[in-house]
């Protein structure tokens, strides 16, 4: 996996609560069998029409790393496309005052760092995106920092074992295939109820 | 301090705590289907390895079929690679697969319990978020991503933080008119779509221990629409009997070993939630949406609110101009266009069965389309068995093939752009059911209701 450190970048700004898998990437764009290109469908019905012409969206004009959207980002169905496509389309973090739990460990294991804010310290970022949109924003996972120019810096939480897992690019499986005599030793062992 | 029943289900299953990390928890039950597991598969094929446990993984395919003519080749290229690709993925690997057509295909949440591959006091996980599904028989059952397919398919195992935990009690009795699908949506209403982020939830209380398994399946299946990984009821009789005599199911004497220790699944007296909320059944009517996350729901009789929980101002006026509704609005008397029935939600027996009394002898209102969708093979046969198909043909109703169909709309079941659909489906956000499709969601009763009067109507008593 990719390995995350510091993120430099300016933020695209997307103030929408409860924005579900299903707005992040429809559920007709999930057919192909592959984990590639799925970043051009991202947000998809929010950019176009039903018949493919483009339609003006919170979107238009805004380009950067960072996402920053509304409470409880990336709920509903548990597909991994939807972080597939927002590191796809070369986004590398996610700051929202919730996320729904399976998007954020998609997130994790697509080296897409989400970062859980205050509420009083998102709607801040909102603040400074809206007058300034070209506000660049820093990201140092080992410091565990965000900073916003405006808007201050936070620490951020992030568990130690998947902080490590982020930095070094490390996957979740690469330590599990690595441990399999545990996983004998406990099926040898167990007792069901 | 004593344990909740998910506590004894969780330390059952840790393999291993990593210090400052998550648990490495065994996984008992995978469930797969067509969609999130191609890209697993292939990893798994470029790590050189196979699957470890086929024994514990089953498969079929549901999201993608068609739900019209599945003795013909499905006819979306895309579609029918998928399917193709799952067939060709388990065969390779020794899994379980319940191809198109087989007596045991259907969608992944409705086969488990039928089949009596999932029983209790397991974990379960599947690749889709309504895994929570089968949290109904007494099991952690969470939905997982493709990368954490591609773990369980290696391993058999998944590394989980352990969630925080909530209990939801609901005591009293329902009214008739009142289904299990209103006791979810009403909750998910109090608490919001975001209102358990974070959580398992444990549902407890007279209406629960009152419910089928079919009753308890839809409720826990809802519990991922106010954020919570899952749901789960302490196993009792009614689950017992329910798992007795099916397919995978251990019998005879197996299986009375295996109830005399399911019997002690249940959370002590003195164990502490990190949250409880409690509801009376009275307070309960027959629920309706009208906005676009499950949140967004109302008694049928009541109308359309200022705001909702969980949700900004901003995001509640979106959500209404995308419905093309106004607060204060009734619910009742709403046109509706199309009218689905079927899903993990709502697509087993039971609904059918109460959605041709509920019909009772009522024809079909010729300006509604109505997909009456079963939710497997083995449904579809229960219909014809039990004369329900007969019956609401000749109603003018036609009963479709099983899958997972317009719940998300990736075959070519769609609701049209600006069209409304009373769905017993889970989901009513933006462009779910198709694009500019606008969703009511709903128990069976106002199913039947919206089919034979065109409208939004109150179920009889």
């Amino acid at each position: 996996m990719e390995k995350i450190n510091v993120i430099k970048s300016t933020a695209v700004l997307v103030p929408v609560d409860n924005i579900d898998t299903d707005q992040i990437i429809p559920a007709r764009f999930l057919k192909t069998v592959t984990r590639e290109g799925f970043g051009e469908k991202l947000f998809y019905d929010w950019r176009f029409n039903a018949d493919g012409s483009h339609v003006a969206s919170v979107l238009d004009g805004q380009t950067g790393e960072i996402l920053v959207a509304g409470n409880n980002f990336g709920c509903g169905s548990s597909r991994e496309h939807a972080a597939w496509a927002l590191h796809d389309a070369g986004f590398r973090a996610v700051i929202s005052s919730s996320f729904a739990d399976i998007f954020r460990n998609n997130a994790l294991n697509n080296a897409l760092l989400p970062i859980r804010v205050p509420e009083d310290f998102l709607e801040k970022i909102f603040q400074v995106l809206k007058s300034s949109p070209g506000t660049v924003l820093t990201v140092d996972l080992g410091a565990q920092t965000l900073t916003v120019p405006g808007a201050g810096e936070m620490m951020f939480e992030i568990n130690a074992y998947k902080k490590e897992c982020l930095m070094k690019g490390y996957s979740d499986i690469d330590y599990l295939l690595a441990d399999k005599d545990a996983i004998l030793k406990y099926e040898a062992a167990r007792s069901p109820f | 301090m004593g344990k909740t029943l998910f506590d004894k289900i969780w330390e059952n299953h840790v393999v291993k705590h990593i210090p400052e990390g998550p648990d490495v928890l065994y996984v008992d039950r995978h469930l797969v289907h067509e969609v999130t597991s191609p890209q697993a598969f292939s990893a798994l094929r470029t790590r050189g390895l196979k699957v470890f446990r086929p024994d514990r993984t089953f498969a079929t395919c549901d999201h993608n079929v068609p739900t019209l003519g599945q003795d013909k080749p499905i006819e979306d290229p895309v579609s029918a690679k998928a399917v193709a690709q799952l067939a060709e993925n388990t065969a390779e690997n020794g899994v379980r697969y319940f191809p198109l057509g087989d007596p045991g295909n259907g969608i992944v949440h409705v086969i488990g319990p039928e089949r009596g591959i999932v029983l209790c006091g397991q974990t379960v996980v599947c690749g889709d978020s309504h895994t929570a599904t089968h949290g109904a028989f007494g099991n952690i059952a969470f939905g997982i991503g493709t990368s954490e397919v591609e773990m369980v398919l290696a391993t058999q195992c998944l590394m989980q933080t352990k969630p925080r935990q909530t209990r939801i009690t609901v005591n009293g009795k329902l009214r008739s008119n009142v289904t299990p699908k209103d006791v979810i949506l009403y909750i998910i209403s109090k608490l919001g779509t975001d209102g358990c982020t974070g959580s398992f939830v444990e549902y407890a209380g007279e209406v629960f221990r009152d419910m089928s398994m079919e009753g308890r399946m839809t409720v826990c299946n809802m519990s991922i629409e106010m954020g919570a990984r899952g749901g789960i009821v302490a196993p009792d009789a009614t689950t017992f009997d329910y798992i007795r005599g099916r397919q995978f199911a251990p019998a005879g004497e197996e299986f009375e070993k295996a109830v005399a220790g399911w019997s002690h699944l249940n959370t002590d007296i003195d164990a502490v939630f990190d949250t409880e909320y409690s509801f009376d059944a009275a307070d309960i009517a027959p629920m309706v949406t009208y906005g676009t996350n499950p949140g967004m729901g109302v008694a049928i009789d009541g109308v359309i609110p200022d705001n909702a929980a969980g949700c900004d101002e901003a995001t509640f006026s979106k959500a209404l101009e995308y419905m093309g509704f106004r607060k204060g609005e009734p619910m009742l008397g709403k046109k509706v266009d199309y009218v689905f029935v079927g899903s993990c939600t709502n697509g087993r027996i039971e609904d059918f069965r109460a959605f041709a009394k509920a019909v009772a002898g009522r024809r079909k209102c010729d300006d509604v389309t109505v997909w009456l969708v079963p939710g497997s093979k083995e449904v579809e046969a229960k219909i014809e068995a039990e004369g329900i198909g007969d019956r609401l043909r000749s109603c003018g109703f036609e009963i479709r093939q099983p899958g997972c169909s317009a719940c998300l709309a990736m075959n070519a079941d769609k609701i049209p752009e600006g069209k409304y659909a009373v769905s017993t489906s889970n989901r009513n956000f933006e462009g779910r059911q198709g694009y500019g499709a606008r969703t009511i969601l709903a128990g069976t009763l106002v199913a039947a209701e919206a089919a034979v009067t065109g409208k939004i109507g109150m179920p009889a008593k």
